[in-house]
């Protein structure tokens, strides 16, 4: 019996030739991810212990990236304590002011993470990285503070789901698109505790920023992780980084166990909008009824990075955000903002009446930086809708591609670009 | 043995709705505990009587971000025990390392109302519903998690092995 690309990839840390879904394994951790609301508790766990012991500084990452620039005292507070934390131990990767970027943008780019890593992060949208081919799954403050300590971790491995694409993409029809899609018919906890890897014609036809769009949101199905095996697309991505680290290639065997295989023809898909208050309350964008908005926001770990600010000024080129509606728009890292700027997507922004933000998670979890009031709607292009998630309990979010937000951004409801 | 009053909710409850991110820039648990449930109940602390009362809830329960916050917000207020039909892997993981007793039984999740008086027996995972006389077991856990909860938390468990 062969093995999933994850389960290959879990073994290698392990020490193991083989591992079987279901078995508890300790295995060796190549990234260590926290940032500025999951690092503190990690940090002041340590030094309550009195534990000055961290097994590799070099594979720890901590980016303030949630609440910064500093929104208040105490977000301020807990960047200082990130920050005095790294020096004190050597932590080379700390990232805050003009260096940060929204994590699951800023490591791939910068080649901290390459195919064939684990990674574990304080932070549940840590899945992003299975989309250069790495085992990535996220934890808590404690399990991270323990493997600054250890160098390792525990995992249950966990059964793997299969999910086959294959058929021609409609018009704005996207990664964001097709993981909604996947979400909407199993569920937020449809791939709980288990792997979704992601094949077929239609994955390898897809950019990295696709892909990356795509792993983030397994999460958002219960996934432990999502995953997709290196091609020469992700090779080039990762030489491209210029990063020192050497990718482990992986796949699954032909023989490997799936606990399901779903083979998907997204002909049928058209644009999803995911409804309040599951990201699997999902409806074809054509199908929807009159839905006014007070806000759009583009940005995010999940489609904060080059490809989607292109995809929202494709739209947006010679339009006006239309009276009445706040367009905020999130480059994903210093370097997106940087090449908008270059590829005059960022004029495109201000004619049309956006507001450029600063590389942060902003509105996302409601932190800061274009939070709802009672009764407000919002279009985003980010990952979760729960109840009270961008602000009061009472607004609304509709998860979107930046092709549909930034026509609704136009329209002042959620629509698509054809329709404007 | 915990036991103490039911509260009840469904499905799928998240972590945004277990403590706003609004309220993250607090690692207190007990400051957090002020706003725990708030995004479905902004009464929740009033509805408990601390340590007697056990949160029972639906599938997949603390589905969504990775914030430890969750759980110790659940701590913090007075909540005992967590019964739930299933729950989200991050927050499982979460609950066990701060030493917040969880446990995973459809049939307990089903079976006890609001107010019902429940009583648990962590040991042996027994769930007991007074108020009707049922009886329920939660899914053991693995021997390696047994011995992280014996421990007190994971961090207990790293400062031995750290300080020998």
């Amino acid at each position: 019996m062969g093995m999933t690309i994850t389960e290959k990839i879990i073994a290698a840390h392990a020490g193991k030739d083989r591992v079987v879904p279901g078995e508890l394994v300790e295995v060796t951790v190549d990234v260590m991810l926290a940032n500025d609301i999951t690092a503190p508790l990690s940090i002041k766990e340590l030094e309550k212990r009195g534990i000055a012991t961290i097994a590799d500084p070099e594979k720890i990452v901590l980016v303030a990236d949630h609440n910064t620039p500093a929104r208040d005292i105490s977000s301020a507070e807990n960047v200082k304590l990130m920050r005095e934390f790294a020096k004190k131990h050597g932590i080379r990767h700390f990232f805050e002011g003009g260096e940060v970027g929204i994590e699951h943008v800023l490591l791939p780019e910068l080649g901290l993470v390459v195919p064939g890593d684990l990674v574990i992060g304080a932070d549940s949208h840590t899945c992003t990285y299975g989309a250069l081919g790495a085992f990535a799954t996220g934890m808590g403050s404690t399990d991270l503070a323990a493997s600054w300590v250890l160098g390792r971790t525990w995992l249950r491995v966990p059964e793997s789901l299969k999910f086959v694409l294959s058929g021609e993409r409609r018009p704005f029809v996207t990664g964001k698109d097709l993981i909604l899609f996947i979400i909407g018919q199993i569920g937020v906890d449809g791939a709980r505790y288990c792997a979704m890897e992601f094949e077929g014609p239609v994955i390898q036809s897809l950019s990295m920023d696709e892909r990356f769009t795509m792993a983030n949101m397994a999460i958002e199905a219960g996934a432990k992780n999502g995953i997709i095996a290196p091609d020469d697309t992700t090779l080039a991505y990762v030489r491209a980084t210029g990063t020192s680290r050497t990718p482990r290639l992986f796949s699954s065997d032909p023989d490997a166990e799936w606990k399901e295989i779903h083979t998907i023809d997204v002909s049928s898909i058209e644009p999803q909008v995911a409804f309040p208050h599951l990201p699997s309350n999902t409806r074809s964008v054509y199908a929807i009824p009159k839905i006014e908005i007070d806000q759009v926001v583009i940005g995010s770990c999940t489609n904060g990075r080059i490809e989607d600010l292109r995809m929202a000024a494709s739209v947006l080129r010679g339009r006006k955000v239309r009276k009445g509606v706040r367009l905020l728009i999130f480059p994903g890292s210093p370097k997106v903002l940087k090449q908008a700027e270059e590829e005059g997507l960022i004029k495109i922004f201000l004619e049309a009446g956006a507001v450029i933000a600063p590389p942060s998670c902003g509105p996302c979890l409601g932190g800061h930086l274009g939070v709802l009031a009672s009764g407000e709607r919002c279009a985003s292009t980010t990952n979760r809708n729960f109840i009270g998630r961008m602000g009061h309990e009472t607004s609304e979010v509709y998860l979107v591609n930046p092709y549909i937000a930034a026509s609704s951004a136009v329209a002042g409801y959620i629509t698509s670009p054809e329709r404007l | 043995m915990i036991r103490g009053k039911a509260v009840v909710f469904g499905d799928n409850v998240d972590t945004d709705v277990i403590i706003p991110a609004r309220y993250l820039t607090s690692t207190d648990p007990e400051e957090l505990g002020k706003h725990c449930m708030e995004g479905l109940d902004p009464h929740f602390p009033q509805r408990i009587t601390p340590g007697a009362t056990i949160l029972v809830a639906g599938k997949n329960f603390g589905c969504g971000s990775s914030r430890e916050h969750a759980p110790l917000a659940l701590k913090g207020c007075g909540v005992s025990a967590v019964v739930a039909a299933s729950f989200a892997r991050i927050f499982f993981r979460n609950a066990i390392n701060i030493g917040l007793p969880i446990l995973e039984s459809e049939e307990a999740a089903r079976g006890i109302r609001e107010g019902d008086t429940v009583s648990i027996d962590l040991a042996r995972g027994e769930i007991r519903n007074e108020t009707t006389g049922e009886i329920f077991w939660a899914r053991p856990f693995p021997p390696f998690l047994q011995e992280i909860i014996a421990a007190g938390g994971l961090m207990n468990l790293v400062e031995k092995r750290v300080k020998g």
